[in-house]
């Protein structure tokens, strides 16, 4: 049969796609790169960890809370007078930092604020009447529409066609990423310092405040024991909103440092596919647990740009999806284990 | 629940008093009431009634794309609907059923049949059942490894799984064709004539109103039947047993003797073989497949549909299916409305936005769907099932709750799932 002769080639190609040698070659640089992106993952991935922690639910418009970030980063930097233009700000590095912050805070403001509302208009009432995961989750979903076709075709009306609709924003640049140093025969660039600093940074005072403020232990209480923490004089309604307030806030955060990475991927739609890698991360380090959402982050950034670098650039998220179903299949709580009440108790 | 419990639930809507009635109704009544309304469903595109005709875009085309959805929402719905299980990637099994006639039927693809041995003609008949049968085991393939994962990590890595079909597509150019798609799909040559050359069914056949479209909406209504008596044969089986069991509870059916794992398979892959069927039939009629039109967000509408409809109530989902389709197309192209001046390419551009607050709005106030499934007494057979229909019936007519026969009580209609699922 002439299809089983022309299967030939089409496998050939796929295997000679095994690029070896681009793996070890720029290993160490994939390394930084996978690092960077890690460490946006790891940042996103904390929201979905506390709230899974806490409610046990995949909160899957999380993602779009993290758009809502990006556009609230470039609205910000659209009102301290910044227009869209191939140059980098060029008035030294103390301002740029200086600027750099207030449009980290402008982003955690819209994401923090999107992912409080989400949970008072959408999760609240749901959960009021005690309904099942599966209309929590189906709720999620519709949530995503409305925040993705919110900012899709109402945006751009309300703006005056400056934010939001079919293309992606014109990307004000601030930093122009320059090699700084080189790390075992990899560039390094400021961008990749101020994205890995910045996220650990975040990550670490998150993981800070969880395990020593009283709002934290509030938080580690009710993943433990909803009941007990309630009869102990826990407000549960008050500590799930302040888990959806701090998801939202360091998706803001990650939202600021990605389109430092990715200047042009300010898009209404380009909060999908990283927050189903963010989800990844989560589950892979182990979802519930604060520490394991890091390193899950930092393991699948690295990972899928070996795999990028392996099977080629197309083949990036297939590298993720497919790291996903394997660590569902084989270790479904994660490298370091589930529960954020267990885990940090 | 108690019986006591229930019994104030017997306050009855519109639907509920149909459903009634229609319940109540002898077969040979059914089949009289419902024939001719298929008929005139089936001649909808034939007549074209004056408002309920889209504008921008053919209606035969639209109600063939309704049968198309339609199957899918009726396969989605075993899996979701029927089994409780979550699949957010069920647009991959569609996406496989388009490629597997694509990839068998298009001079673009390597492993093109029509070439050698296989009439054009027939090309799209003989693949139909290899698709279904390639969707099948692609079902197997990611249940057999998934379906031992609970409710939301199984919607992530069914979400995974739309995706990575939509890159292999995209990515595997030289069997695929990439981003550039497979054309010059096969489709059944029947009907040829003077002036339709290549048949009723090819694209080519655009006079109205037997255009392509409608010949295609009315294949799908008989498959959609075929499927449907398949489907209500299943469900009223041990088969379909097991899968409310497992809906309603996982653990409890396992600890009764359900092989759960078993069943869930099962859903997975009968779900997977009706996408794969629907998608077969799309990549026949539209004779293109590209990789942007199995986006994941397709998944999303596909639910959309299930759960509008109401899940578990196979004809509710197909409902559902003709809202997503139609309404969209029917803003499509319109400047008024009874006079009144809109613009309704605007009101089909906001699609999204509005299925997801219908999602949103209906989780809130109706999870249940606009017409949610009732459980029948299946164990006990069709004919106590009736009598216990009259009895209620009868009793709704009396309106007091008390006069309600204890009999009602043993088929309670469905509540939220409140009582039983308190936890979160």
């Amino acid at each position: 049969m002439s299809a089983v002769m022309t299967v030939g080639p089409a496998v050939s190609s796929v295997v000679s796609a095994f690029n070896v040698d681009s793996l070890t070659h720029n290993f160490w640089a994939l390394t930084v790169d996978g690092l960077t992106y890690g460490s946006i993952y790891a940042l996103v991935a904390v929201g979905y960890t506390l709230v899974y922690g806490v409610l046990r639910l995949i909160n899957f418009a999380h993602s779009e809370i993290f758009m809502l970030g990006m556009f609230g980063q470039y609205a910000t930097l659209m009102l301290l007078g910044f227009t869209p233009n191939g140059n980098a700000y060029t008035e030294g590095t103390l301002l740029t930092i200086v600027y750099l912050g207030i449009a980290m805070l402008g982003g955690m403001a819209v994401s923090g604020g999107a992912a409080v509302g989400l949970e008072r208009v959408a999760y609240r009432p749901l959960r009021k009447r005690g309904a099942p995961s599966l209309v929590f989750l189906i709720t999620a979903i519709g949530a995503s529409f409305i925040l993705q076709e919110f900012v899709h075709f109402v945006l751009p009306k309300l703006t005056n066609q400056k934010l939001g609709g079919v293309n992606a924003q014109q990307p004000i640049r601030l930093v122009e990423p320059t090699v700084q140093f080189t790390f075992l025969g990899a560039d390094v660039t400021n961008v990749e310092i101020v994205i890995f600093v910045a996220a650990i940074l975040l990550a670490v005072a998150t993981e800070r405040f969880i395990t020593l403020t009283k709002f934290g232990r509030g938080i580690r209480a009710v993943a433990q024991d909803p009941v007990t923490a309630t009869l102990m004089g826990v407000s549960r309604e008050r500590v799930i909103m302040l888990t959806f307030l701090i998801g939202g806030l360091l998706a803001g955060a990650a939202a600021l440092l990605y389109t430092l990475r990715v200047p042009s991927g300010i898009i209404y739609s380009g909060g999908f596919i990283l927050g189903i890698k963010a989800f990844s991360a989560a589950v892979l380090g182990g979802i519930g647990n604060l520490r394991g959402a890091l390193l899950g982050g930092l393991l699948l950034g690295v990972m899928e740009l070996y795999g990028q670098a392996l099977f080629g650039t197309e083949w990036r998220d297939v590298v993720a999806f497919v790291l996903l179903i394997l660590v569902l299949m084989f270790r479904p709580t994660g490298i370091l284990g589930e529960s954020l009440g267990r885990a940090r108790a | 629940m108690s019986i006591e419990k229930t019994q104030p639930t017997l306050h009855l809507g519109v639907g509920d008093k149909l459903r009634l009635w229609w319940d109540a109704l002898a077969r040979p009544t059914q089949w009289g009431i419902g024939v001719p309304f298929i008929v005139l469903i089936a001649l909808l595109p034939v007549i074209r009634p004056p408002v309920i005709t889209t504008v921008g875009t053919d209606f035969g085309g639209v109600l063939a794309q309704f049968g198309m959805y339609a199957l899918l929402a009726i396969g989605l719905n075993v899996v979701v609907g029927q089994t409780g299980l979550l699949d957010l990637g069920y647009v991959g099994f569609y996406a496989i059923g388009a490629y597997t006639v694509g990839l068998l039927t298009s001079p673009d693809s390597p492993w093109n049949l029509t070439d050698d041995w296989l009439s054009r003609d027939w090309a799209w008949l003989f693949a139909v059942p290899i698709a279904i049968a390639i969707t099948a085991v692609s079902g197997l393939i990611l249940g057999t490894p998934t379906l031992r994962l609970r409710g939301d990590y199984l919607a992530i890595v069914t979400l995974g799984f739309g995706e990575i079909v939509r890159l292999l597509a995209d990515n595997l150019s030289d069997i695929t064709g990439g981003g550039r798609g497979l054309s010059q799909i096969a489709y059944p040559v029947v009907g040829e004539s003077a002036d339709k050359p290549n048949g009723v069914f090819s694209a080519g056949n655009t006079t109205a109103p037997l255009n392509s479209g409608t010949w295609w909406f009315w294949l799908s209504i008989v498959l959609i039947i075929i499927v449907l008596l398949v489907v209500g044969n299943l469900e009223r089986s041990r088969v379909g047993r097991a899968w409310v069991a497992i809906r309603e509870d996982e653990d409890a059916a396992e600890i009764m003797g359900v092989p759960t794992f078993k069943f869930k398979l099962w859903a997975f892959l009968i779900g997977a073989s009706i996408g794969g069927l629907s998608g077969a039939l799309y990549a026949g009629q539209v004779q293109f497949v590209v990789p942007t039109t199995f986006n994941v967000i397709n998944s999303m509408l596909f639910l959309c549909a299930v759960v509008l409809g109401g899940q578990g109530n196979k004809l509710g989902v197909i409902v559902g299916a003709f809202i997503i389709v139609y309404l969209p197309n029917f803003f499509l192209g319109r400047t008024e409305l009874f006079g009144i001046p809109i613009n309704g390419d605007d009101i089909a551009n906001y699609k999204y936005l509005f299925f997801g607050l219908a999602l949103v709005v209906l989780m809130i106030f109706r999870p249940q769907g606009l017409f949610p499934a009732r459980q029948k007494l299946l164990t006990y057979g069709r004919g106590i099932y009736v009598a216990t229909r009259r009895a209620a019936l009868a009793a709704a007519s009396v309106v007091t709750p008390e006069a309600a026969p204890a009999t009602a009580g043993g088929e309670p209609l469905k509540k939220t799932a409140d009582d039983t699922e308190g936890d979160a």
